[in-house]
């Protein structure tokens, strides 16, 4: 099972970031958005090769107002 | 100890020069990481009511470096994404990144690398929490996570305590500023220890950021007469009744502050000294 950001993800082992990406709506070159997978940061380069593994927790990340 | 407002002036380091027209000049400028700005005020973009009051209160401040924050991506309309960039990009101000909400070092080290790659800026305003209702920082944590930054090449300014050592052995570290607090984040309790804020002003060769515990403008320019190098303000600004207006002060301060720091306040009597010379008094005596 895929956690995407905390919750259940439609999403399988062997997709790639941009595919998660994809499922959250945001283009493969989505800039201001860091991902990381099982607490590593997946750099932006990577993002259409690296293939997610059995139950990854993926967090997508972006800015958002703060001191 | 003196008094932390009237240290001797061979011990304080100003480059403060006020212009003929009573401003700073052009060349007093802060320098961190090699990056020069000529505003000396940082800003949170935190507890703003709307982005279109950051972008005014941003206008209104004059600051060149804001903080923001990495959380996860909301993909509802209703959070357009990239709109506070865009917002900040228009302001054209630098991004410093910071890791709140962090409470160990790996999480902070780790929002620092996404941050880097979500912003492609290296710099990190570097917080660990210890504890959850003071939001004070965690000494061990912090130290080590700003090691490891500096270690991979980060431009680290720690979120720190008012205490002279740790915010030396951060400097030592290689961390390019250091910002302790004056009291805890969103206090408005202003600077609570001034003494050991001159004394960091003292202990350490990077500039010095007052960061958290600012409530009002006074506040602000205190921090600038202890010696501090900037002030950096979110709540007091951001949730100031009117916001604008407070980033209007709060620029002012700064700068007053700045130039009676460099111009070296009077000594605290108990007693009066007259102003006026009694030399030429007339006597009136019948």
């Amino acid at each position: 099972m895929i956690m995407l950001n905390g919750q259940r993800a439609d999403l399988h082992a062997g997709e790639t970031v941009v595919a998660v990406l994809a499922h959250l709506g945001l283009d493969g070159d989505a800039r201001g958005v860091a991902v990381a997978v099982d607490g590593e940061v997946v750099p932006r380069d990577a993002w259409a090769s690296f293939a997610l593994g059995e139950d990854a927790r993926v967090e997508v990340l972006t800015a958002m107002q703060g001191g | 100890m003196a008094d932390p407002l009237s240290l001797p002036m061979d011990r304080v380091t100003s480059d403060a020069v006020p212009a003929p027209n009573g401003a700073v000049q052009a060349q007093d400028v802060l320098t961190i990481a090699g990056k020069s700005m000529h505003s000396r005020l940082l800003l949170g973009t935190g507890g703003f009511p709307s982005l279109e009051l950051l972008a005014e209160a941003i206008a209104a401040s004059g600051c060149e470096l804001v903080t923001v924050a990495l959380r996860r991506i909301d993909p509802s309309p209703t959070h357009p994404r990239g709109s506070l960039l865009d917002v900040l990009a228009t302001a054209g101000v630098q991004l410093l990144p910071n890791t709140a909400g962090c409470h160990t070092a790996r999480d902070a080290v780790l929002t620092a690398r996404l941050a880097r790659e979500a912003f492609a800026t290296d710099w990190v305003k570097l917080e660990v929490i210890g504890d959850e209702d003071t939001l004070l920082p965690d000494a061990p944590e912090l130290l080590r996570a700003a090691e490891e930054l500096v270690d991979e090449g980060f431009v680290v300014l720690p979120y720190t305590t008012d205490d002279p050592v740790l915010a030396r052995r951060l400097a030592d570290i290689g961390c390019a500023a250091v910002m302790p607090l004056g009291s805890p984040i969103g206090s408005g309790m202003g600077i609570r220890n001034q003494y050991n804020i001159a004394l960091i002003r003292e202990a350490v060769d990077v500039p010095v950021v007052l960061d958290a515990g600012i409530g009002t403008a006074s506040d602000a320019a205190l921090a600038m007469e202890l010696g501090c190098d900037a002030v950096m303000a979110a709540s007091a600004i951001a949730r100031a009744q009117d916001p604008v207006a407070m980033a209007s002060a709060m620029r002012a301060a700064v700068e007053a502050g700045r130039l009676a720091h460099g111009a070296g306040r009077i000594p605290r009597r108990l007693y009066a000294t007259a102003s006026t010379p009694a030399q030429g008094l007339p006597d009136f005596s019948g």
